[in-house]
């Protein structure tokens, strides 16, 4: 959580540096749900986000390094600076994005989840558990694609917790003035799942119904709806502060319950940790962070030859191989091995 | 003689896309019929039982055989696992297309008309076009849009669109279009190969039209090239350059030219992207005009690009202005004398490829 914290603090110090631009969307405030969620899958589960991405991406493992270079645009970062902050994906962490629009993470994720049960059905590995969070926002469900997904994924049993980071504000509207029902964890009975609602703010809290939603996916029970109460402590987007339309008041009263010092508290009061450890571990962040900017500035822009590489897997035209024979010629063909 | 003449013409074309030691098979005995719908359906049954990876998935595709009897008996063969039928949700399960496609499934999802597909738009060229860029090579995304493009017959406007000029213009997807079956079978068994999205645009009309195809295309390795035209007829007066239904006409339309002096060369383009460019150009160095025909509406559509194309590469061998044959600017009427006038016919080409070769009298001068 002190990494996401950190590191969106620090997104935000570069920005307005001028060594970032675009969009940058971030998430102080909403750190448990993330953390709370993600560090409860293995390496092989996938997570999709949205365009407030960057605390799910350090969750599931991606290097701060990559993650600072991709914002700077540089060619070390983990999309090689052609995602950007929006478009965090990574292959190895099985981090689908990052997507641009509201709702478009639903449907992926959704099939990540098809996958997972393709697997096990349809190619018999019979080992393949994998489970898949789709996180996504209040705006989001009000969206066509959420429900469409809620229904599939409740009708093929599908093995996905649809993880509701509601902080209440799309964008600059105000939850009540877009959703009919503001209860968004009703909406999971009504697909035929169950919906949860869960304190947001408190990262125990969402761990422990996210223990109970991810065991129930990957039994094969089916999907979950968990919806999380949170708040994002900076504006929708970084070109979007100062933000006047939200009352301090309430920001005042959501910034109390930060669950940072929340948990710090917690864990002093439990002696699971002491004060000095918990410092320890802030300075050890810090220099993460500062060592991760360091080493993105110091890393190369991309070369104009990357401009038109990677538009397609198979560029050539596929059928004619580097011979100018025809490829189904190659004996490698239907292994799919055959030469690019 | 004659029948000689034209085996050697017929060998000479194929010669450009059949590897040399397979030119002098003969072509009679060979010739079996089949119709574009069973070419579809072969193709589909061959690639699903090659690759278990490979799973269909559209509206009607299972217990129903299919919107158009495309994937006839599938489900039998494969079971609801890989062939499934989906609620009317588009944008839904286009999305979860992708999220498979992404895990390295092969999935192939069917529109029933590419006029629903545009609910789905956004997953198309958001999520699967861009995908393999903006990770930069991380997300591959293999996977198959299908279904019938263009108009059909008196469905009405929102159901007649073509949209081989909006897939098109979209850097990250590959665009084909068949016209025969042997198009129809190489073309979507290269497509469900190839590890990039793909967007097959299928034509209703002629689904049931039935058309030689050759042993070898008969084999379940055969594909075509992605990005390579065919020229269906060798001409050396004016070029047209058509795809799917299109290409019928034209065929007709030379014929009829032929009648009248003029030797017409017709280009099926296959691969609406990528554009093969090399074949059109040289075709139009040869024959010096260029007719293209399309049943979309011309503003921005295939034509306009094949223009621009052929003037950046060989503006110095046009003896003529293009002539661009297109569907009318309107959406598609209902009544059925107003919708032949909204497609184009074979007189339009017909009287395109004469005002091409400045064989036209323009019946204001005969009055």
């Amino acid at each position: 959580m002190i990494l996401g914290r950190a590191f969106e603090d620090k997104c935000a110090k570069i920005y307005y540096r001028e060594k970032m631009c675009g969009f940058a969307h971030l998430y102080n405030g909403q750190e448990a749900v993330s953390t709370g969620f993600i560090k409860l899958v293995k390496k092989e589960d996938s997570v999709v986000s949205t365009y407030r991405c960057h605390a799910h991406a350090l969750s599931k493992g991606v290097p701060a390094r990559a993650l600072m270079s991709e914002l700077l645009g540089k060619t070390t970062g983990c999309c090689r600076g052609q995602g950007g902050s929006m478009h965090m994906f990574s292959k190895e962490h099985n981090l689908l994005g990052g997507y641009g629009f509201i709702g478009e993470g639903i449907p992926v994720a959704t099939g990540a989840a098809f996958t997972s049960k393709y697997r096990r059905e349809a190619l018999k590995e019979a080992d393949c558990d994998h489970v898949t969070l789709a996180f996504f926002g209040d705006g989001s469900c009000n969206n066509g694609q959420f429900f469409e997904c809620l229904n599939m994924a409740a009708l093929w049993k599908l093995p996905i917790v649809f993880v509701v980071e509601n902080n209440l504000w799309a964008y600059g509207t105000f939850h009540l003035r877009a959703a009919s029902d503001p209860q968004i964890y009703n909406k999971g009975p009504a697909f035929g799942m169950p919906g949860i609602h869960v304190d947001g703010m408190d990262v125990l809290k969402v761990r422990k119904v996210a223990k109970t939603a991810i065991a129930r996916a990957r039994r094969g029970e089916g999907p979950t709806l968990v919806e999380c109460e949170t708040y994002r402590f900076r504006g929708h987007d970084i070109s979007s502060e100062p933000d006047d339309l939200r009352d301090p008041a309430e920001k005042a009263q959501y910034a109390a319950r930060d669950p940072i010092p929340a948990l710090k508290k917690y864990m002093i009061e439990n002696n699971l940790g002491s004060e000095a450890e918990l410092k320890a571990i802030d300075k050890k962040i810090e220099e993460v962070v500062e060592d991760a900017v360091e080493f993105a500035d110091e890393s190369p822009h991309p070369p104009r030859s990357q401009l038109l590489e990677n538009v397609f897997a198979d560029p050539k035209g596929f059928g004619i191989g580097a011979d100018g024979q025809y490829r189904f010629e190659d004996p490698k063909f239907t292994e799919g091995t055959a030469p690019v | 003689m004659l029948g000689a003449a034209r085996q050697k013409m017929l060998g000479q074309s194929l010669q450009r896309i059949r590897p040399m030691e397979k030119v002098f098979r003969s072509y009679s005995s060979a010739a079996k019929q089949m119709t574009v719908r069973e070419a579809l359906n072969s193709a589909l049954d061959e690639e699903m039982s090659a690759d278990p990876k490979v799973f269909l998935m559209g509206e009607e595709v299972g217990e129903y055989q299919g919107a158009y009897k495309i994937s006839k008996g599938l489900l039998d063969k494969y079971g609801p696992e890989r062939v499934l039928d989906t609620p009317i949700t588009e944008a839904g399960f286009t999305g979860i297309g992708v999220g498979a496609a992404y895990y390295g499934l092969r999935p192939v999802i069917e529109f029933m008309t590419f006029n629903f597909a545009m609910q789905a738009i956004d997953h198309i060229i958001n999520s699967a076009a861009k995908s393999n860029y903006m990770s930069a090579g991380q997300m591959t995304v293999p996977i198959v849009f299908r279904g019938p493009n263009g108009a059909a017959a008196g469905v009405g406007a929102q159901h007649s669109q073509c949209y081989a000029a909006w897939y098109g213009s979209c850097p990250g997807l590959k665009v084909l279009s068949p016209y025969s079956s042997e198009d129809a079978r190489g073309l979507l068994k290269a497509a469900i190969r190839d590890p990039d999205p793909v967007v097959f645009l299928e034509n209703e009309l002629i689904y049931g039209e039935s058309f030689p195809v050759s042993s070898e295309a008969l084999d379940s390795s055969f594909c075509l090239p992605i990005g390579k035209a065919k020229i269906e007829r060798e001409g050396k007066d004016v070029t047209i350059t058509a795809f799917s239904k299109m290409v019928g006409f034209s065929l007709k339309a030379a014929e009829i030219l032929e009648k009248e002096g003029i030797s017409a060369e017709v280009i099926n383009l296959r691969s609406i992207r990528p554009l093969d460019r090399s074949t059109i150009n040289a075709s139009v160095r040869k024959t010096n005009r260029l007719v293209t025909v399309e049943e979309g509406f011309p503003q921005h559509g295939v034509g306009a690009e094949i223009c621009a194309t052929v003037v950046e590469d060989s503006f110095g061998y046009l003896d003529a202005p293009v002539e661009r044959i297109a569907g009318a600017d309107v959406p598609m009427p209902y009544a059925a004398n107003l919708e032949r006038m909204a497609v184009p016919q074979v007189e339009d080409i017909v009287r395109a490829a004469k005002r091409a070769c400045y064989r036209y009298v323009s019946t204001a001068a005969a009055a």
